[in-house]
């Protein structure tokens, strides 16, 4: 008797139209197509989704968390891609 | 990167749950961290699905169809946060199946007040209002808790909870102001039920041998008896309202510190129950054996299934 376990899944919900999919948790199940049946019951019991998006989880690479501090650094140090490093002279608007 | 020494790790570790900063999946954490929140979660993922026997119990016997639909509802909430929760072990690198089996096999353990029968309908009532009620007083600090899915899992947990617990009112109200049958079968509910409730929250502080460590941690925010202290205190007055009597006769109001003084909580019966000698406890875990064995064949059809699909779709 084979006990192939069923793979994990991440679930994504578009919660309404306009909006992306988030992340809502993740289930198991034999296949894509279940894991959306799956993900109908388990995550939208209330109509909280009009589509759902899933993803193996083996297929999500992800950041290393210990290396944020340098790969998130170059952003950190350039303010001056903020509208607000900038000085407008008084009466000014519309800018 | 250049390697940390554990301690530092450590230090790192609770400078960011103490400006709470939230955990996740892949940040580092105490070994110990990790386990507490193994043995926790899994715990209540338990709770959830053993959780269902007792009211699944009635389903088949509501007294009409929209108590019916209700109490359906209501188990396959209950279903779904065991999920949300499992998934949430899984997250910290705990094997699903393993996790089950130990409920299976005796080693985990589940909340207490699913050990106890369900009589009558009126304990759908009781189960609702006071088992839910309870259970929410537990959650609702859990949404803060420094673990990231156990707090997000917790919110949408508690969204759906609160719903539980006012049908449940809403049995035992109508039966309370129903014929003096009907109240007596709501009264004896409080009567069983009442009790058992007020064990969920755990031990007494002195007796709690993981509360210090969990608050530091920020996995627990309130401790065992202040979260009962909240629950008499909201409950109480509830039950007048319907005009039930809470079965304590040391329960009384102190109007100095605006609270309710409540009885000696009968421990050895807790600890019997914990232990596995409580009225349901055997009857609990051979059903869910009993269905984790009848689902074999289920799960295997649904691989059988996924393959056959897959091979159509690469010819
Ligand atoms: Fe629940
Ligand atoms: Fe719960
Ligand atoms: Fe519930």
């Amino acid at each position: 008797m084979s006990k192939k376990e069923w793979p994990l899944w991440e679930v994504f919900i578009r919660s309404k139209a306009g909006l992306n999919h988030k992340h809502v948790g993740s289930l198991r199940a034999a296949d894509a197509t279940m894991a959306v049946e799956n993900a109908r019951d388990v995550y939208t019991r209330r109509s909280e989704g009009i589509s759902i998006w899933v993803v193996e989880s083996m297929n999500i690479h992800a950041s290393d968390p210990a290396e944020a501090d340098s790969l998130f650094e170059p952003a950190d140090s350039k303010v001056y891609r903020h509208p607000t490093f900038y000085d407008v002279p008084d009466g000014i608007s519309h800018m | 990167m250049k390697e940390l020494n554990l301690n530092e790790l450590e230090r790192r570790f609770q400078e960011k749950i103490d400006k709470d900063i939230k955990i996740e999946p892949n940040d580092w954490m105490p070994e110990n961290y990790r386990q507490t929140l193994i043995r926790q979660i899994s715990q209540h993922a338990h709770s959830e699905i053993v959780g269902m026997l007792p009211e699944g119990n009635w389903i088949t016997r509501a007294p009409n169809l929209r108590r019916k639909a209700v109490l359906l509802a209501k188990v396959q909430d209950e279903a779904g946060h065991g999920l949300y929760l499992y998934s949430a072990t899984e997250t910290l690198g705990a094997d699903r199946e393993e996790t089950i089996d130990d409920l299976h096999s005796g080693k985990a353990k589940y909340s207490s007040i699913f050990n106890y029968p369900t009589l009558t309908w009126a304990d759908m009532g009781a189960i609702g209002w006071l088992v839910d009620g309870a259970a929410i007083m537990n959650q609702v600090p859990l949404c803060r808790c420094s673990y990231g899915p156990y707090a997000r899992a917790m919110v949408r947990v508690c969204k759906e909870e609160s719903f539980h617990q006012r049908q449940g009112f809403e049995i035992m109200t109508t039966l309370a102001n129903g014929t003096p049958e009907q109240k007596a079968m709501a009264q004896d509910a409080l009567n069983r039920f009442w009790w058992p409730a007020l064990m969920m929250f755990g031990p007494n502080d002195a007796d709690s041998k993981h509360t210090e460590q969990s608050m530091r941690w920020k996995i627990k925010r309130h401790s065992n008896d202040e979260l009962r202290q909240q629950f008499v205190d909201v409950t109480v007055p509830q039950a007048e309202m319907i005009g039930l009597t809470v079965p304590d006769k040391d329960l009384k109001f102190n109007e100095q510190t605006g609270h309710y003084e409540y009885g000696e909580i009968n421990w050895d019966e807790f600890w019997e129950v914990v232990k596995g000698n409580g009225p349901c406890n055997k009857d609990r875990i051979d059903v869910r054996r009993k269905a984790k064995e009848d689902g074999e064949w289920v799960r295997e059809a649904a691989n059988a299934f996924a393959e056959k699909r897959a091979r159509k779709k690469s010819a």
